[in-house]
């Protein structure tokens, strides 16, 4: 029984302890600036200062509402290409032989393990060439020719899917193109939801993709408009804690309506080691 | 699943028609991802490794110079710098997180009531955009409005000024990494479920202490787990950028900054290739990281035969 009791506190106490950052973001967001600094802190602003949030955004020269369109481009480019091509990929190595198809399948979990400092700069070189520094092709194109980690996963779903319904497709005549679309695609939308979902995260935080590739100030995304807000901003905390709860709540939000889905697909990554 | 032919000899039978036909399919479904491989992957890194052995500042043509960028990194101060500060982060970083992360996961799998409560709790962090997670920190850092050194005070002790002061700048972020360990922890969790409670029931009734049973069951079923996130969190942890850049650039418009204690390898590598323009170089340095990765990897992976448990090995 003394157990259980501990074991509760200690859970209390670290999730207060977790939540804290959060709870102390929200609260600064709302103070009014010349008292963030006063000790014992005040607790929770009364009245709250949402002229704070208005101050944040209505910068001119960090157009946030530019920046979110920007990572909103991003996502619905770069979500297609990659639910797209991943299918198609993953299919071809789960259901289909060829010669050579397991040695390509070893350089695709090579490419996993790749760190991608190895690439910077001849990446950039490669799409600075193409005249695509300042776009968003350099974010976009790749993602419509296949994700290393996305096929993996999409592949060990799809190995587990009973072939019956494939062979009873092909039997009656059906292309590679009907089997895919007509019956793996609808048996995996669980698989499509945890990807969306994780792309769409990895996406709105990407700092150092949208940091290399986008010069100019129009094409910011969030990720990095806040970045550049927190270094203009040094002295109005308060501003800088506006702008974080905004990037940060779209997050927070997805996460607590798609929870399953996300605790399933983190354990769908370790488990399969 | 077909069973592989591992014999060296493997007679060349041609293919009948029909696996043909399924050989070109193949190629074909999978074509978008040769094409990334050759043109978004493979050309970039033998690019890249011509470029480690040239001299090139983007203006001019690059100059073929032999390795003098890999000598001359044997006489760089910063690249030392990059190294020492990355490996203390990942020595202390990774160790601490995994263990908090089966901490709580062990917390979380002996609690019945509220659990997707604190489980939310502790993962959300793991969502937050390092960037943000960066901000928000630097702002819980601050030595004189900051209630992390509100708390010390109170309990007496004088803060130091964290982000500010180049012996501390990167404790602050070590402490930082930790409110992530949400992902880690889920992985743990899954893991713990995975253990047959049939284990745990032989043990009690042999007499075994919770000690006991934590050393002799938990930790080898859990090896396997152990092992994902620590090789994971490695590579991760050397690799380490985002937050390095925005806590630099806010405090001194120097990266690395305060007094190069927060260069991390990779933001050193990227400032000499964007800020000085030594794209040889930085392209070279890219290249003793990956085999610096290579090296770790291989040597974790050995030493996982002697502690990683698995299933059915003889």
């Amino acid at each position: 029984m003394a157990g259980k009791i501990a074991t509760y506190a200690a859970l209390i106490l670290l999730s207060a302890l977790f939540v804290f950052p959060f709870y102390w973001m929200i609260r600064s967001s709302l103070m009014p600036k010349h008292l963030l600094n006063i000790w014992p802190p005040i607790w929770w602003p009364n009245p709250p200062v949402w002229e704070n949030y208005v101050q944040a955004f209505s910068n001119p020269f960090l157009p946030f509402g530019k920046f979110f369109k920007n990572t909103m481009i991003l996502e619905v480019g770069m979500i297609t290409g990659r639910l797209i091509s991943v299918t198609m990929i993953a299919y071809g190595f789960a259901r289909l032989r060829a010669p050579g198809k397991n040695f390509l399948f070893l350089i695709l979990l090579m490419t996993l393990m790749l760190p991608g400092a190895v690439l910077l700069i001849p990446k950039f070189v490669f799409f600075s060439r193409l005249g695509w520094i300042n776009t968003f092709y350099p974010l976009i194109i790749p993602a419509w020719f296949g994700e290393a980690y996305a096929v993996f996963l999409f592949r060990q779903f799809f190995l587990s899917l009973p072939r019956e319904l494939e062979e009873s497709a092909i039997i009656d005549g059906a292309n590679i193109f009907q089997i895919i679309t007509r019956i793996i695609i609808p048996l995996s939308i669980p698989v499509y939801a945890v990807i969306t979902i994780f792309s769409f995260r990895d996406i709105w935080n990407d700092f150092m993709g949208p940091l290399l590739y986008l010069s100019s100030l129009d094409k910011y995304t969030i990720a990095v408009g806040l970045a550049f807000f927190s270094g203009q901003y040094t002295s109005e905390p308060q501003l800088q804690m506006a702008a974080s709860v905004v990037f940060t709540i779209p997050i927070i939000i997805l996460f607590f309506f798609t929870q399953r889905a996300f605790v399933e697909g983190i354990q769908m990554t370790g488990l399969k080691g | 699943m077909a069973i592989a032919k591992k014999s060296l000899l493997k007679p060349k039978v041609p293919l009948t028609p029909t696996e043909k036909r399924e050989a070109r399919t193949f190629y074909i479904l999978i074509s978008p991802w040769i094409f990334g491989l050759i043109f978004f992957t493979g050309i970039p890194l033998v690019w890249s490794l011509y470029l480690s052995f040239t001299k090139w500042d983007v203006l001019t043509p690059p100059q073929f110079i032999g390795v003098e960028n890999y000598a001359d990194m044997l006489s760089d101060k910063d690249f030392y710098q990059s190294l020492k500060v990355t490996t203390v982060y990942s020595l202390v970083s990774v160790p601490v997180r995994l263990a908090i992360a089966l901490g709580l996961a062990l917390l979380l799998n002996s609690a019945t009531r509220a659990v997707g409560f604190f489980r939310t709790a502790f993962y959300l962090p793991a969502v937050v955009a390092s960037v943000a997670v960066a901000v928000i920190w630097r702002w819980l850092f601050n030595p004189r409005f900051g209630p992390i050194n509100g708390f010390l005070a109170v309990i007496g002790i004088d803060g130091p000024a964290w982000l500010n002061d180049p012996d501390y700048a990167l404790w602050a972020l070590i402490i930082m990494s930790f409110w992530g360990v949400g992902g880690e922890m889920l992985i743990f969790f899954a893991g713990l479920k995975g253990i047959p409670d049939q284990l745990y029931e032989a043990a009690e009734i042999d007499g075994a202490s919770k000690w006991r049973k934590f050393l002799n069951i938990t930790i080898p079923m859990l090896s396997p787990t152990i092992f994902f996130n620590l090789v994971m969190s490695v590579i991760g942890s050397f690799q380490t950028f985002d937050s390095a850049f925005v806590i630099s650039t806010a405090s001194a418009r120097d990266l690395g900054s305060p007094a190069g204690s927060t260069l991390f390898y990779v933001l050193n590598i990227y400032r000499q290739g964007f800020s000085r323009l030594n794209m040889g170089y930085a392209t070279a340095l890219a290249w003793v990281l990956l085999a610096l990765l290579f090296i770790l990897t291989y040597l974790i992976n050995r030493s996982s035969q002697r502690w990683v448990y698995t299933e059915g090995a003889s």
